[in-house]
């Protein structure tokens, strides 16, 4: 929370230097302007004056982010025979974005529109209750000193430097002698336990929640499951969309465990489709999809990304408070 | 105010009654903890253990399965296979890294400093494509490093060179760190751009005072505050290193030649254990390449949280 209005109070500061600098633009205002402030207030690290060299430099980091989807972005709206003969960064003759669009999803009898339905079901079960232990886990560990709160926690922060794939075949072992293998259920359960998430959950809820706000509500006479619903979970909302979005990613972008797990592509997830359609391409006799694997992946991002951008105020003040501590 | 005279007056209460609560709390505790350590013993903790027990045994052909102690263990340390790939994923952390944390450290610094046009632009933009799927991040680049009809292809006929091939058995290490890069930059900038928001802005003032330079500030101040979300970053990259595994085995498909089925420990143990069913020479693998993880990340812990 302190991010937001940290962010609320600086962001305006460039826009009043913004026409000076930009003087061309607006160069009435930018004439009155410039000699008042820069009297009363010197360039300061807090009063920063914005750098054309600096930003240039920065957008080089920008550039580099943003070539890869503009590659992609731009080869979904060809066909095989544009992708072979136009040039990588720029537009073909002709425009088949919606055409891809429509083969991809009913290619081989719409199995693209299964693999996203089996994506949001990982995602919903898996995300969504990962969510949902680590937030009880993390308000636990940081409101309630119980017996063994110290172990909980030293094990699972140590789990956090087991390599997950490590983890993989002995987990692939185990389900498969439970009968869990080929079903929803090998991506699911280990999608459950996100031990970042309960770490980032417990600092968050150690500053967000006061304890004396829960003593309170306790000599009110308040249970402790109500307290928690009524008077803690409101305060742990920033916190909650951080570890739900990190949670999303992990799921939506899993390939790993999927692929161990799942054998059968009637239970892919969307990853593991789009490797599949590449790997058809390399077989001999196989039909090379490149223009389905490059709009599918189009489409696989799209979704995840929306997430990120339409509630990127919530989780980024989240995650700053989760920062804090070591 | 009643707030406060009422916890005063249960400050000091019986002990019976101190120890009922103490036991009351251990419950609730343990109610709001208890799913997520179920889950956790159940995905961890049992794989955990089942590796080991799996690691102490050997699956003949003749004889079936047998009790072979710590042979396996034994094996894996002498098996060149092993020590290839990690020394590939060593190499690997010792360049990416570094490259990758500190471009991050760049951009969260000059994000930080208010000096940039369209900040919330960049901040946003550079944290994209950690939300792109390794998969896709894989197929994307792999498509443009392609010779013939990728990126680099067009370059070549267009500008009439010959650019070296990102996915010749030389190169193609290099060309999955760009691709890890590419994921993680973002991420890891704005770990560190969360990280240096919650500096008190006060400091920076007193700095100013005594006429410390942007510099200056940043070395003296703004480094040193934020010194636990770089070992954490850290860390979380070496982690990230030894586990490395989707990029190359989304390039193997169209570089068979180039990554081998043993080109990182990973890829090892998948082979091992999928390809060659077996699997408990695949867990002893895991279990020692887990110990090492564990053992390096510890270590960057004690030196990264040691002042000065």
């Amino acid at each position: 929370m302190t991010t937001s209005m940290t962010t609320a109070s600086t962001e305006p500061t460039p826009s009043p230097t913004g026409p000076r600098a930009a003087g061309t633009t607006t160069p009435p205002r930018a004439r009155t302007a410039a000699p008042t402030r820069r009297k009363r207030r010197p360039h300061t690290p807090l009063n920063p004056r914005p750098s054309i060299p600096l930003t240039l430099v920065t957008g080089l980091v920008l550039l580099y982010t943003l070539l890869p989807l503009a590659w992609l972005l731009i080869n979904a709206t060809k066909d095989q025979k544009g992708l072979l003969d136009s040039f990588g960064l720029w537009f073909a003759d002709d425009t088949h974005f919606w055409d891809n669009i429509s083969r991809t999803l009913t290619y081989d009898d719409g199995v693209f529109v299964r693999w996203l339905l089996n994506t949001l079901l990982y995602v919903a079960a898996g995300a969504g209750g990962a969510t949902v232990l680590a937030v009880l886990g993390g308000y636990a560990l940081a409101k309630y000193d119980f017996p063994g709160r110290k172990a909980v926690f030293a094990v699972v922060i140590g789990a956090v430097a087991v390599p997950g794939t490590a983890l993989a075949v002995p987990t692939f072992l185990m389900f498969s002698n439970m009968g869990l293998t080929n079903t929803p259920w090998a991506v699911i359960i280990p999608s459950l336990v996100s031990p970042f998430g309960l770490y980032l959950m417990w600092v968050f809820a150690a500053e967000a929640v006061p304890t004396e706000l829960l003593e309170a509500a306790r000599i009110d006479g308040s249970g402790e499951v109500r307290t928690f619903f009524t008077i803690a979970l409101p305060l742990l909302v920033p916190g909650t969309v951080t570890v739900l979005l990190f949670s999303m990613v992990a799921t939506w972008n899993n390939y790993f465990l999927p692929l161990i797990m799942i054998k059968d592509p009637d239970w892919y997830p969307l990853t593991l489709g789009l490797n599949a359609w590449n790997a058809q391409a390399q077989t001999a006799g196989g039909e090379a999809v490149f223009d389905l694997i490059i709009t599918g992946s189009l489409l696989t991002i799209v979704p995840i990304v929306a997430v990120f951008l339409l509630l990127q105020r919530y989780w980024q003040s989240g995650l700053a408070a989760g920062s804090v501590k070591e | 105010m009643t707030l406060l005279s009422t916890s005063a007056q249960a400050a000091p209460p019986p002990r019976r009654q101190a120890r009922f609560r103490l036991r009351k709390e251990a419950l609730v505790g343990w109610g709001f903890a208890g799913p997520f350590v179920a889950v956790f013993g159940l995905v961890f903790l049992a794989p955990i253990g089942y590796a080991l027990y799996l690691s102490l045994f050997q699956d003949r052909l003749i004889g079936g399965t047998s009790f072979v102690g710590l042979d396996n263990y034994g094996e894996a340390l002498t098996d060149p296979r092993f020590w290839d790939g990690l020394v590939r994923v060593g190499l690997f952390l010792l360049v990416q890294v570094p490259v990758m944390l500190g471009i991050a450290l760049l951009a969260a610094l000059a994000i930080d400093s208010g000096r940039l046009y369209g900040k919330t632009f960049f901040r946003v933009t550079i944290f994209l494509p950690y939300a792109v799927p390794a998969v896709v991040a894989g197929l994307i680049w792999g498509f443009m490093y392609g010779t013939q009809f990728g990126l680099v292809g067009n370059i070549n006929d267009a500008l009439g060179v010959s650019l070296p091939d990102p996915l010749s058995p030389s190169l193609v290490l290099a060309s999955i760190g760009n691709i890890v890069t590419w994921e993680f930059v973002g991420y890891n900038m704005l770990i560190f751009y969360s990280a240096l928001k919650v500096v008190p802005r006060s400091l920076y003032e007193a700095a100013a005072i005594d006429g410390a330079g942007e510099w200056r500030v940043v070395r003296s101040v703004k480094l040193p505050a934020i010194r636990s979300a770089l070992v954490i970053a850290t860390i979380f990259s070496i982690i990230g290193s030894f586990q490395l595994f989707n990029e190359p085995s989304i390039l193997q498909k169209l570089a068979p030649n180039a990554i081998t089925s043993d080109f990182t420990p990973n890829l090892y143990t998948y082979s091992l254990s999928f390809s060659g069913q077996q699997h408990n020479y695949a867990a002893t693998v895991a279990i020692v390449m887990g110990v090492l993880t564990a053992i390096i990340a510890y270590a960057v812990q004690l030196r990264g949280m040691r002042k000065g």
